[in-house]
């Protein structure tokens, strides 16, 4: 494996986590609500600026970070409670509407709250870069790396083991038998987005220091994020993780080895190439419709 | 000369075999039935016998055209139609629009001509609209010639399904549970129906839990079990045929004649206890 | 004779006509002359986008790509390699059809938020061949475009384009008209609402699907070649991800399957930021909240939820003056 190999390897993992990351938001809120969520992206700048404007103001990270995560998630609630909530039973292009009319509503709050600048974050950790045979790695890269892990073992632990995390499951699978047995459908629903603000603003607060942040950091996030939650197949969590790996993977490979210029269709052409031999995703639901 | 023939048919849903090596045929001007417990496989045999799903091994030839593996609207280009066990009514649309989707094989014309509206296409607009209020009329449903599909009954729209399934002017019909839902009278209507389907020269295929029905109008039956074919022959054999009285019954019955004798009550029984 | 002219197809065509033909008293400047095109263009594209979300109802989050391989395909054929506006024009749109009717088949087999991510995704990938390939296209400048001419006669001026702009899109409202009033329209229709339904009366549901995807593929590329050469110029904003989410809102906000209501969407949503300048720095919240406020207060669309109105109260109307009850 030579050295420029490894190197596009982390990098693509360390971009392929934050996908994933988005892609978990997008299957979570899907399977508590058949909605696709086009504001996701939307936490990610939302948790990034936060974080900025908090430091910024003082606050140490370890107040900061829950805060920002805290004021993302209060978003993400707000949105279940003002824009989707009234608009239950509405068709998905009505939804999709609506949810792409909060993004848009979002930036456009961002914008006034901040303003049009790239922001930077520091590093959690310092910026020396650590060498891993012959490549090396921003210690904010294995910040990502491990968040992510962690956050994909403590969901699994949560859907799992616990019995919101189980009401939550039910209700994917059959919203009417999980009312029926007492789940409070609507609360799970509100959780879910909830959730799923804050796993994107985790998302944008790790990966600012990287990349920077600004108002519109969340547009193609989103959609790389969508995209990765669909190559994955929707509603899976195993898919989103994968999905947004082999994304992040595959697109610093191209972009490596092809061309730069290209780097953002990527995904897009990934998508396109594997929904055309396999219509719901590498771990969807397949089977006929009953009729 | 058999107009449907199918030949070691099965389909598989992962592990489990829904419809396993199946072999039968149809007779063309009969009304053949399928029966069967409740998970016997009945509506996948229906559903493959359309091109709504696709065998995993097996064939299905009508009238000596080899129709395996092709999709739904083949099926019906050589005089397949069907009904639905779960209304797939066009609930976009009036009544009359929905069986004049029906005629859609018979109406169809070029882009160019669809288009910039000729002539000739407002003609058969107009027969289109005529032919469609004639089926319904002959369903029973004239008093629905100006509903819209969506605020009708029940019963109503399972005859409209039968309407549009008759526009497309089919050799063979599929019914599937039709008399599902239906009172006692409306079951009896749909008998009446069947019958003078069967005198159209269309060739009636009933999948039909109501034994009375099955009994009333079937030419022959056949039996399904698991998704094997447990019995298979005129409704007078089968009706008196210890195998299916156990299947149905779910306990072995003494074959002594005293209890075959009106196996058609009896047999509903044993659907009603199953249920 | 009278009964037909009430009817929605005949009375609508007459309205449509007399509401173009009426406008320009009410156009002050060049400037709404301006603005009553681009409401023209737009609408072309979503009386085509209509035929395909609101009739066949297949999502597409990709058509400015098609809007914006009209506009490009006119611009570089015309300006960089002298082709004839209108030769340049109709080889576009034969092109723009052919790339619709061989991906549309792929494409239109997925269904709801994967036929979503798919149209978004063809619709994100033209926009950013455009965008890099910039020795065709002028990269994110853009590329301005030579005015149309049809032999030595050169279409000039905001009143000719009006007219002009006018009558295509009259001739689309009745071409639109024409397929959802026919054996193939109603097929859409009825795979809209079953699909396995329409299969088993004989409809080959992915051919009717392609169909009206690459019909309305045309409709938006010939709407982009002509606000090409109008405008004089072509940049990748209007072939952007948000400007086919633009055109999907004004399907959805006039309608969906309703013709006029795709009209009707196309003049609100495009007038509307003009209207919001005045907000300035909350220009881009008012519209995300006027988006998001519309679809959950009127989620059937304005024309649907004004008709169902109408009908209530002449139900009303009819019940108080019937003496049965």
């Amino acid at each position: 494996m030579s050295a420029q190999f490894m190197q596009y390897l982390l990098t693509g993992l360390t971009v392929g986590a934050i996908y994933a990351l988005l892609a978990l938001g997008f299957s979570i809120i899907f399977n508590a609500s058949h909605v696709i969520n086009f504001a996701q992206g939307e936490f990610v700048m939302i948790g990034g600026m936060a974080a900025v404007s908090l430091t910024a103001a003082g606050l140490p990270y370890l107040l900061a970070v829950p805060l920002a995560i805290a004021a993302a998630a209060l978003v993400g609630l707000a949105l279940e409670k003002f824009a989707v909530e009234p608009a239950r039973g509405a068709s998905v292009v009505t939804l999709i509407i609506i949810t792409i009319g909060a993004s848009i509503f979002l930036r456009g709050l961002a914008m006034l709250v901040w303003d049009k600048n790239l922001h930077p974050l520091k590093p959690f950790t310092g910026d020396t870069p650590i060498a891993i045979g012959g490549a090396t790695i921003l210690p904010q890269s294995l910040w990502v790396l491990g968040v992510t892990l962690a956050i994909v073992l403590a969901l699994s632990w949560f859907f799992g083991r616990t019995l919101l995390g189980k009401a939550m499951l039910a209700t994917s699978h059959n919203r009417l038998a999980a009312e029926l047995v007492g789940i409070n459908v609507r609360m799970v629903l509100f959780l879910s987005f909830g959730l799923s603000a804050a796993l994107g603003a985790i998302a944008g607060i790790l990966i600012a220091p990287i990349t920077l942040t600004s108002y519109d950091v969340g547009v193609m996030l989103g959609l790389k994020g969508f995209a990765a939650a669909i190559l994955g197949g929707l509603g899976s969590g195993m898919g989103a993780v994968v999905g947004g790996l082999v994304l992040g993977i595959a697109e610093t490979m191209s972009a490596g080895y092809l061309s730069s210029a290209y780097k953002d269709a990527i995904a897009f052409v990934i998508i396109l190439a594997v929904l055309f031999f396999m219509p719901s995703g590498l771990f969807g639901k397949r089977g006929g419709e009953r009729v | 000369m058999s107009l449907l023939r199918v030949q070691g048919l099965t389909k598989k849903f992962g592990g489990l075999n829904a419809v396993e090596d199946l072999s039968f045929d149809i007779q063309t001007g009969s009304v053949h039935s399928i029966i069967g417990p409740n998970g016997a496989g009945k509506t996948t045999l229906l559903n493959l016998l359309t091109g709504v799903y696709q065998p995993s091994s097996g064939k299905i030839a009508f009238e000596e055209h080899d129709l395996t593996g092709r999709a739904p609207h083949e099926y019906a280009s050589h005089g397949i139609a069907r009904t639905f066990q779960n209304l797939q009514v066009f609930f976009n649309m009036s009544a009359l629009e929905n069986v004049m989707v029906g005629r859609y094989m018979h109406e169809r014309c070029g882009l160019a001509s669809t288009l910039l509206r000729g002539p000739g296409l407002k003609r058969a607009e107009k027969t289109c609209r005529d032919e469609a209020a004639e089926l319904l009329r002959y369903v029973g449903l004239q008093d629905y010639l100006s509903s819209a599909s969506d605020s009708m009954p029940y019963g109503a729209l399972k005859r409209l399904e039968i309407a549009r399934a008759l526009a497309t002017k089919p050799k063979m019909m599929l019914l599937d549970e039709p008399a599902a839902g239906l009172n006692p009278t409306e079951a009896l209507e749909l008998e009446n129906l069947i019958g003078r389907l069967t005198e159209r020269g269309v060739t009636v295929v009933l999948v039909e839990h109501n034994m009375r029905l099955v009994m009333g109008v079937s030419d022959h039956i056949l039996v399904l079990d698991y998704g094997r074919k447990l019995a298979e022959g005129p409704a007078q054999s089968v009706r008196n045929d210890p195998k299916v009285i156990e299947a149905y019954l779910g306990s072995s019955v003494p074959h002594d004649g005293s209890f075959g004798k009106d196996i058609a009550a009896a047999v509903t029984i044993g659907v009603e206890m199953r249920r | 004779m009278l009964q037909r002219l009430a009817s929605p197809r005949t009375g609508g065509l007459l309205a449509l006509a007399a509401a173009i033909v009426l406008l320009p008293f009410l156009l002050s400047n060049s400037y709404f002359y301006d603005i009553a095109i681009l409401v023209g263009l737009n609408a072309i594209v979503c009386v085509g986008l209509n035929l395909l979300i609101g009739y066949a109802g297949q999502i597409s989050l990709g058509h400015a790509g098609f809007f914006g391989l009209g506009a490009y395909g006119s611009a570089i054929l015309a300006s960089r390699y002298g082709w004839p506006p209108l030769a340049a024009m109709l080889t576009t749109t034969l092109a723009v059809a052919a790339l619709a009717f061989l991906v549309g088949r792929p494409i239109l087999r997925l269904k709801g938020h994967y036929l979503a991510m798919a149209t978004l995704g063809l619709g994100i990938i033209i926009f950013m061949v455009i965008t890099t390939e910039d020795k065709f296209t002028g990269g994110p400048d853009g590329l301005s475009v030579v005015p149309f001419s049809i032999g030595e006669y050169t279409l000039r001026g905001e009143r000719l384009w009006y007219w002009i702009v006018g009558a295509l899109l009259l001739f689309a409202v009745w071409l639109a008209l024409n397929l959802i009033e026919s054996p193939a329209g109603r097929a859409l229709r009825a795979l809209h609402s079953s699909e396995v339904g329409a299969e088993v009366v004989g409809i080959d549901a992915a051919r009717q699907k392609v169909m009206v995807f690459v019909i309305s593929a045309v409709f938006a590329s010939v709407a982009g070649s002509l606000a090409a050469h109008y405008s004089g110029f072509v940049t990748p904003g209007k072939v952007a991800f948000f400007h086919s989410i633009e055109l999907v809102t004004m399907v959805v906000f006039g309608g969906m399957a309703s013709t006029f209501g795709a009209v009707v969407g196309a003049a609100v949503l495009t007038t509307l930021p003009q209207l919001l300048t005045v907000f300035k720095d909350y220009e881009m919240m008012v519209f995300g909240a006027v988006m998001m406020g519309t679809m959950i207060f009127l989620p059937r669309g304005v024309v649907p939820s004004l008709g169902r109105l109408l009908e209530l109260r002449r139900q009303g109307a009819a019940s108080r003056s019937d003496p049965r009850t």
